[in-house]
């Protein structure tokens, strides 16, 4: 019978922070999307740590987790935060005009 | 539970709480005495600091030993110091909030708590609480389109480095077991062979503690965000946060990973050789000076990661002096950049720096000693700071490394000189708006510590010395 294992976590986990990585760089569209992709990095930590801690019987990896979610929503909310600044200052939130600053 | 060591932080955070609170409350600006009580509670912190037990505490979470007390004390300077500078840059701008102050000691309280991490849960919640009220004073001048768009960056990045440090830090706990950093040495140490996923995740930590120094290849943030934040906030930028960051780098890799250095000296080597290398060109054809000290930041990191590389204890007390001597060259020449003001406007240029030689002599020798010191010229502080990583580099048979952070080092001479050309040389511009008090302290203080380092360097090595026996253990 087909049981799903530790490695099965791992792979969801290794395939959702692969997908936010790239959501973050590939992305040309707008801001939001990137903010997505970070909570989505944070979603397959999360993934890793709890199946680990399922898998070596220890609750530190779920502890580890709750305090993960804490911090990703404050994340979250500064990141909006920073997020309307910018878009008041500029009027836009696509990724291509974020370049005022180079050289 | 001895919850007693951690009183320097527990201090901090709660009249961090005590000092909002006593901000929002008033209905008139009283952002000037919010200073004030925020620099009260700093001291209060760096002499509880000092008066610190050595040992561990909430069940291995926390350590105290006289590594963290001395990274700990050089927070803090930087953190005040940052501090005093901002109040009358914010008030000449009209940006004077409370909140400045509030975020810049939660900021502290925040890299106090990652330099006595000893487990990956509080080196997560230190680094986050130094990281959150960062990414909002880099946009603290909201109306600006410039602040906003470093405090964008900055956040962005920050979050895809706390991702990479997150993913890391699960790695390690799956595949060593534990997450507290005395277990994680013995696991490290007893394993024949450490399985790749630590390997691995090791790689992902250290690339996102990379990110927090801005050292080579993920430096990119850096010269945008410090042109774009406010100059008091990049002065704070440039110092307290990087000596956090690589105080923890430094334990991390020296206590927990020390016994698998095979495996990431190669990492640190790389990067201590692409900063210094980055740091040296790209500056040069930089006109913005707040570019030129980010990319000079940059290159300031490679040398202190190349005592990081060659580690055993020169090693790393050539880092923890280096630092400590950055700290104040860095402060010092910000101090010079806030001081530029023109009829009320705050100017960025190199160029504009003409004619400082003769229009305040005293400015434009403090900011002569901070170049020739960053330059490495003796018998300035930076000359010792590059001399204690370069020796324990060449003993240690690292010649490449050494040969290039000296080559490098020439190199970027360069830019410091054209600077100190442009103050003496160039044809004068009218004068700067006369400085405040506070900066010229600051000025006067840091100044002299560069220039005179070399008639006391006695008690900053055997501080350092104490402090890297108690890491190495």
């Amino acid at each position: 019978m087909f049981t799903i294992g530790l490695g099965h976590y791992l792979t969801v986990g290794a395939i959702l922070f692969v997908l936010g990585v790239f959501g973050i760089f590939m992305n040309r569209k707008n801001v939001i999307v990137i903010l997505m992709s970070v909570e989505l990095i944070l979603l397959s930590v999360n993934m890793n740590l709890v199946g680990f801690s399922a898998a070596l019987d220890d609750l530190a990896g779920q502890i580890f987790a709750m305090f993960i979610l804490t911090v990703a929503a404050a994340e979250a909310a500064i990141g909006l935060a920073i997020l309307v600044i910018y878009f008041r200052n500029r009027g836009t939130i696509e990724v291509e005009d974020i370049s005022a600053l180079k050289g | 539970m001895n919850w007693t060591l951690a009183l320097p932080e527990i201090v901090l955070a709660v009249s961090g709480l005590v000092i909002l609170l006593a901000g929002v409350i008033p209905k008139k600006d009283n952002s000037f005495a919010i200073s004030l009580a925020v620099l009260g509670a700093l001291l209060l912190a760096a002499v509880l600091v000092l008066a610190q037990k050595e040992g561990t505490a909430f069940g291995g979470q926390y350590v105290a030993d006289s590594f963290s007390g001395f990274m700990k004390l050089l927070c803090i300077l930087g953190a005040a110091m940052g501090l005093v500078l901002a109040m009358d840059f914010f008030e000449r701008e009209g940006l004077a909030r409370f909140e400045i102050p509030v975020l810049i000691l939660f900021a502290t309280t925040g890299m106090m708590v990652m330099i006595s991490a000893n487990d990956l849960m509080s080196l997560y919640m230190g680094l986050e609480l130094l990281s959150l009220p960062l990414y909002v004073l880099a946009a603290i001048d909201r109306d600006n389109s410039r602040a906003s768009e470093a405090g964008l960056k900055y956040f962005v990045l920050g979050a895809l480095a706390s991702g990479l440090l997150l993913y890391g830090a699960s790695l390690v706990y799956g595949f060593a077991g534990t997450t507290n950093f005395d277990r994680l040495a013995d696991a490290l140490s007893a394993q024949q062979g450490v399985s790749a996923g630590v390997i691995v995740g090791i790689v992902f930590i250290i690339a996102a503690l990379a990110f927090k120094i801005s050292a080579v290849p993920f430096h990119m943030w850096t010269p945008d965000v410090y042109e774009g934040a406010p100059t008091p906030i990049t002065a704070f930028f440039a110092s307290a946060p990087k000596i956090a960051a690589v105080a923890l780098l430094t334990r991390i890799l020296a206590g927990p990973f020390g016994d698998v250095a095979s495996q990431w000296q190669q990492v640190i080597i790389l990067a201590s050789l692409g900063s210094m290398v980055l740091g040296a060109l790209a500056a040069i054809g930089q006109r913005n000076i707040k570019r030129l000290m980010a990319y000079s930041s940059i290159g300031h990191i490679g040398f202190a990661l190349m005592g990081l590389a060659v580690g055993g204890e020169s090693g790393l007390r050539g880092v923890l002096v280096y630092m400590a001597i950055y700290l104040f060259m860095n402060i010092g020449a910000f101090a010079v950049l806030i001081a530029m003001r023109r009829d009320g406007r705050a100017v960025e240029g190199i160029d504009d720096l003409a004619g400082l030689g003769r229009n305040d002599p005293a400015m434009a020798l403090a900011m002569a000693v901070f170049m020739f010191s960053m330059a490495g010229v003796p018998p300035l502080a930076g000359f010792f700071g590059k001399l204690y990583v370069l020796l324990p580099a060449i003993e240690g048979g690292f010649y490449f490394l050494a040969l290039v952070g000296v080559l490098s080092s020439i190199v970027s001479a360069y830019y410091y000189l054209r600077v100190i050309k442009v103050m003496y040389f160039d044809p004068g511009l009218p004068g700067f708006d006369p400085r405040p008090a506070s900066l010229s302290v600051v000025l006067a203080g840091t100044g002299l510590f560069t220039a005179f380092f070399f008639l006391f360097p006695a008690p900053l090595l055997a501080a350092a010395r104490q402090a890297v026996a108690s890491i190495l253990g």
